[in-house]
């Protein structure tokens, strides 16, 4: 990291005007008046419409594929199969696994297998139902166990560890020993379930290929960088005829993090063509395309001494990926990489195998790979507060890692505010006066988490900036910001526009910013690991630098004074010694162009090199991590068995909150998706191998009347390296949240929730198991 | 977005015209109500008429009225808002009103009729799904295949009756107006319904559901509707639960019903379950009350086994048929309901 990559904490101009208003967002407007453009909206002239044959079976090789007939038919253009994009492709340059369309092999139900462009919908639809494959039907692998037995018939046949995606294992200090040694040893099985993101808008793209040679592709993606480095290498088109952008996105969740086979087929077949073409997945292939959160399965073994401080942790985890790698090596890494705070412990030892199966690939969702690691270890340590008769907020009190610490796998912690967030939420929900006083059936929990602001690592290893911004100044007053960030709804834009105001003195309507456009933009690596507003805040406030001091000369030149005197403010500049003196912002852009040149600048963020000096120790490396508490107040109904989540208080350490509603947001966001997955969403395959119910009537989320009250608390621990001080509020909000409900449920009613989801089924034999071993107490108590 | 087949469109204005059409069309054509239930199965492929007769134009359909004998009549193209904010519904049939107020989610119920709810096609979750997706199952009994998921073996569809206002009907004794080119029959609700989930409705392809008529109840009568889903909102039921109580002056039972829904093909009343109760007084010995409600349920748990044939843990679904069954008698007796968890 340069030093122009740590610019402060500090408001540019004596105070903040913008940073943490909560101004509405950039596109809040259009998004609600239905101004926005979504990739859907767009349409050009002589567009084309191109639809997906997709496969019926779990696993079977590839015969042959006929699409004589589905050719023949009027008002179809083109279809392409495997044998037109055979090249391989997968967001991380080690694993690279999957094929726009199925070449020789099938690997779920869904996986796409021809692709056809027609003049409307229907017409292709009607096509793909002519094309004939033949399949030669093999074993399909439904359970993570028994790919873990068995690699035959692999379901990549020229992977060496047979249907074993990714193996990690690392150790950190004497576990052994530490356990030998411990007072408490604490062990459990956890599973999370499979659960997917739900974004409300399906993908969808377009793509036109000009005369010019010229490839440009619209589509509902968060990381436009990695799929134009994708369609360049599939398509085996140079980068520099490629151009990629994403219009107004409707949600991703990580769930528009990979490349596409939409992607590929459409632009292909725009080049096949010669017009333009449009793809839109249906809902159920949403459900196809996946890439939600890796069902686990989690062995757990804490040891802490007698007063409750954590000595070791031990975790074996098995993987549940899918058809495809996808991020799954990351996943495997984070599974246990991302543990190791907020809480300190001396020794660590994990060991996570991710393995193939005959289902929709997993990905990151929300909190990628630590989620499910974070429900289990949380309640492990309810767990152990409660064999050490501690109350849960005490245990982790004893155990805190604190602010500028080096965890135990390696990692730098710089700015930390959890204990601050444990405060707010044990005041917030009355937890002294309440917990253990309420009636059978009411209860509280609570939970801690980290989580990482960006990681150092690029996903494919490279020298370059993570982040860069161009600024454009204005004759008219106007800065128009080309970020190649992508605001994916949580409000990059606005954030953008919010530094660049600030740091120019302008008013927000005085910045515009163009985003997401591989030709306008410079590169941003995408929205993932919640790294978009430390670092393309980081590049902002770079760029912004650089112009400050040009804007500020010309000025104080102009006026004849010293530039400390010249102030921008609110769309003015203005003498600090002389009120009467001022000028529009518009005036003094004039100053400094006709004094300087045509104005702008760049600016770009690059992490620092951190991390653990040993293979995989910069996965889940951050330049600043997130911290997080809640509590979670739940009913039981212990008759029906039903949970019912009443409210919920997220304290969030976010750094500076430069836009606290937009924190709040996210914070509100992230506890309903965790609470969700808890109770009701589970993206399950059946027996047959099929998905249990693709659509958003069976894949069940909560309506508004399903969910709780949820108070947001933001705590700011400014970080010094953070744009003033602002780390992330995306992903960290959501981790306590699931095992702070299980926790609930235990302090409600007896029982330890560990299997999700939390169905009213399961909490009814929970009830039971748990009323079976307390009779055989109460027989002898009544027998005395 | 999945998309819709084409079909001819045809809107009637009145409903001699919509008879003449269906009589032509004859099984070629669809009855496009509310299209809450229809378009969506349309979409899947579940079905495919090459004619769809909307009755959104037709005259005389809608509305809810009182007839001179003190019967409450409701057209059969009413919205199911409509019927749960009746102020008279409310009043004279509560488990009616509950049961349509608890139909899918808000704007659902401002499109879906009462007529098309109690046409709705059984549901199961191996059919109400894409076309792809039921060829890669290899289809089904009830649409395009020969085997039954649900029932290993089984040779009769057992998709799941899923209105939620059929059961509160069936123990309001509604009767059914039934109308054919030719002719207009009176069916008590009772003889409409049949154990297949193929078609579980007795309606002739050119006949029209006109009217619901409700005989008005006594006047000590309790109604109320339990409904179990898994969010507050939207989901059909996984079991729906219609309760009836006819108090004499004195507060004793008189008559009492107890009928079921989302089990199998068609609702089911609980035998019993009115000798049981009969007799008992709510107001004036609630022990024995409750005990004989406890007798009524553990019949119900005992007539009634949920299949796996909706989304879910079906063995859950059973263990709350008592439960359910309980909770909408005591509901109804105390004049409140619905019986949900939310
Ligand atoms: C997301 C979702 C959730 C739902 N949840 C529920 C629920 O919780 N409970 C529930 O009961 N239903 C539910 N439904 C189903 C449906 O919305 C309701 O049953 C609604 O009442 C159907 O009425 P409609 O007017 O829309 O029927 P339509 O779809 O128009 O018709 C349904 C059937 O009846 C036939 N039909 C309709 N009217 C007549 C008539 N007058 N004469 C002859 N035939 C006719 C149609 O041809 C069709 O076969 C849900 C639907 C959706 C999409
Ligand atoms: S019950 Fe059997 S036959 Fe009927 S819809 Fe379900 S799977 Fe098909």
């Amino acid at each position: 990291m340069g030093a122009r990559d740590r610019h402060g904490i500090d408001p540019p101009w004596g105070e903040f005007r913008h940073v943490g208003q909560g101004s509405t967002k950039i596109d809040g407007l259009a998004k609600a008046t239905g101004a926005a453009l979504y990739a859907d909206d767009l349409s050009l002239p002589l567009m084309l419409h191109a639809k997906t044959l997709r496969s019926p079976h779990p696993h079977a090789r590839l015969r042959a594929i006929d699409s004589g007939a589905a050719l023949a038919l009027p008002g179809v253009h083109a279809v392409i199969t495997g044998r037109d994009l055979p090249v391989r492709y997968g967001i991380l340059p080690w694993s690279q696994d999957e094929t726009a369309l199925a070449v020789d092999k099938v690997r779920f139900v869904g996986d796409p297998v021809a692709a056809v462009a027609a003049v409307d919908e229907d017409t292709a639809n009607e096509a793909l139902k002519r094309i004939r494959v033949d399949y030669e039907l093999l074993h399909p692998f439904l359970d993570p166990r028994e790919s873990l037995a068995r690699g035959d018939p692999p379901i990549h046949e020229d992977r060496k560890e047979g249907n074993v995606s990714k193996k990690v294992e690392l150790a950190f200090g004497d576990v052994d020993s530490a356990f030998a040694g411990a007072a408490v040893v604490i062990e459990g099985d956890y599973d999370f379930h499979g659960t997917t993101h739900a974004a409300i808008e399906p993908h969808c793209v377009l793509a036109r290929y000009g005369p010019d040679g010229v490839l440009t592709l619209w589509s509902s993606t968060q990381i436009t960088h990695y799929v134009h480095r994708a369609l360049s290498r599939v398509l085996g088109l140079p980068p520099h005829r490629i151009r990629v952008i994403q219009p107004c996105l409707g949600g991703a969740f990580g769930g528009k993090s990979d490349p596409f086979s939409l992607e590929f087929c459409a632009s292909l077949l725009a080049i096949r063509t010669a017009r333009p073409v449009k793809m839109l997945y249906t809902r159920e292939e949403v459900f196809y395309a996946h890439r939600g959160r890796h069902p686990m399965q989690m062995r757990y073994r804490t040891a802490a001494g007698p007063d409750g401080r954590l000595a070791a942790v031990d975790a074996r985890i098995l993987i549940d990926g899918g058809a495809y790698s996808s991020y799954g090596l990351v996943t495997t890494y984070y599974s246990g990489q991302l543990l190791t705070g907020p809480y300190h412990f001396p020794a660590y030892r994990f060991e996570s195998t991710r393995v193939f199966t005959n289902k929709p690939p997993c990905g990151p969702k929300r909190g990628h790979g630590s989620v499910q690691p974070r429900f289990a270890f949380e309640v492990q340590l309810d767990r152990l507060a409660e064999r050490l008769g501690l109350d849960p907020f005490e245990l982790r009190r004893r155990n805190l890692l604190g602010a500028d610490a080096t965890t135990v796998n390696g990692q730098r912690v710089t700015s930390n505010g959890f204990a601050r967030c444990l405060e707010r939420v044990e005041e917030a929900s009355g937890w002294r006066q309440r917990r253990g006083r309420l009636p059978r059936g009411r209860g509280l929990g609570m939970a801690g988490s980290m989580y990482i602001s960006g990681t150092n690592y690029p996903i494919y290893p490279n020298p370059m900036p993570q982040s860069g911004i161009q600024l454009k100044l204005d004759r008219s007053g106007l800065v128009t910001v080309f970020s190649g960030g992508n605001d994916i709804g949580q409000g990059t834009n606005t954030i953008v526009r919010c530094l660049v105001a600030e740091e120019l003195g302008l008013q927000l309507e005085q910045v515009r910013v163009v985003a997401a456009d591989t030709d306008l933009c410079p590169v941003d690596l995408g929205a993932y690991s919640s790294r978009g507003t430390f670092m393309i805040g980081n590049a902002v406030l770079d760029a912004c630098r650089k112009l400050r001091g040009t804007l500020v000369s010309a000025v104080a030149e102009s006026w004849g004074v010293d530039p400390r005197r010249v102030r921008f403010v609110d769309g003015a500049v203005v003498d600090l010694e002389d009120p009467g003196r001022s000028l529009p912002t518009a005036d003094a852009f004039q100053l400094a162009e006709a004094r300087f040149d045509t104005l702008g600048a760049t600016g770009s963020y690059n992490t620092p090199s951190l991390g653990g000096d040993y293979r995989g120790g910069t996965i889940g490396a951050s330049p600043a991590y997130s911290f997080t508490a809640h509590v979670v107040e739940v009913t039981v109904d212990e008759e029906t068995g039903r949970i019912t989540c009443e409210r919920a208080w997220i304290a969030h350490d976010c750094g500076r909150a430069l836009n606290p509603v937009l924190v709040a947001g996210q914070m509100e966001g992230s506890a309903y998706m965790g609470l969700a997955e808890a109770l009701v969403e589970e993206h399950e395959v059946n027996r047959f191998g099929l998905h249990r119910g693709p659509s958003l009537l069976d894949y069940r989320l909560p309506t508004s009347v399903d969910t709780p009250e949820l108070h947001s608390l933001i705590v700011e621990s400014l970080d010094p390296e953070g744009p003033y001080g602002a780390k992330e509020a995306g992903e960290g909000p959501l981790h306590p949240a699931i095992p702070a409900l299980s926790n609930a449920v235990f302090d409600a009613v007896g029982i330890r929730l560990q299997h999700l989801p939390f169905t009213p089924g399961k909490v009814l034999k929970a009830l039971r198991a748990a009323a079976a071993e307390r009779r055989p107490a109460v027989a002898a108590v009544s027998g005395t | 977005m999945l998309r819709l087949p084409s079909f001819r469109l045809e809107q009637p204005d009145t409903l001699p015209q919509a008879l003449a059409l269906l009589d032509q069309a004859g099984p070629e054509a669809a009855v496009l109500a509310g299209g809450t239930d229809l378009l969506p199965n349309m979409k899947h492929e579940l079905r495919r008429p090459s004619v769809v007769i909307a009755l959104s134009r037709v005259k005389g359909l809608t509305g809810i009225a009182e007839a001179a004998d003190g019967a409450i009549e409701i057209g059969a193209m009413t919205p199911l808002a409509e019927v749960a904010q009746s102020a008279l519904v409310a009043r004279a049939l509560p488990a009616l009103a509950q049961a349509a107020a608890l139909v899918a989610g808000p704007q659902l119920r401002q499109r879906g009729t009462l007529g098309g709810n109690v046409l709705l096609d059984t549901r199961c979750q191996y059919v109400n799904q894409s076309h792809f997706w039921r060829s890669a199952l290899g289809f089904c009994l009830k649409k395009d295949g020969t085997v039954c998921h649900v029932v290993a073996g089984g040779s009769r569809c057992v998709a799941a009756a899923s209105a939620d206002t059929v059961p509160a009907l069936m123990t309001l004794g509604a009767v059914l107006e039934v109308a054919r080119h030719d002719r207009t029959r009176q069916l008590p609700i009772d003889a409409f319904f049949v154990a297949d989930g193929i078609v579980n409705r007795r309606l002739e392809p050119t006949e029209l559901l006109t009217r619901v008529r409700v005989p008005r109840p006594a006047a000590g009568h309790r109604g109320a509707y339990g409904k179990l889903r898994e969010r507050g909102s939207i989901d059909f039921p996984l079991l729906g639960v219609a309760a009836r109580l006819d108090l004499s002056e004195a507060g004793v039972v008189e008559h009492a019903d107890l009928v079921l829904t989302s089990l199998a093909a068609a609702p089911r009343r609980v035998a019993g379950a009115a000798d049981a109760l009969r007799g008992s007084a709510p107001g004036h010995a609630p022990a024995e009350f409750e005990t004989a409600v406890r007798r009524v349920a553990e019949l119900a748990r005992r007539q009634c086994r949920p299949l796996p044939n909706l989304p879910g843990d079906h063995e859950w679904r059973g263990e709350m048929v008592p439960v359910y069954a309980r909770r909408t008698l005591l509901a109804a007796a105390a004049g409140q309901g619905p019986v949900h968890h939310v």
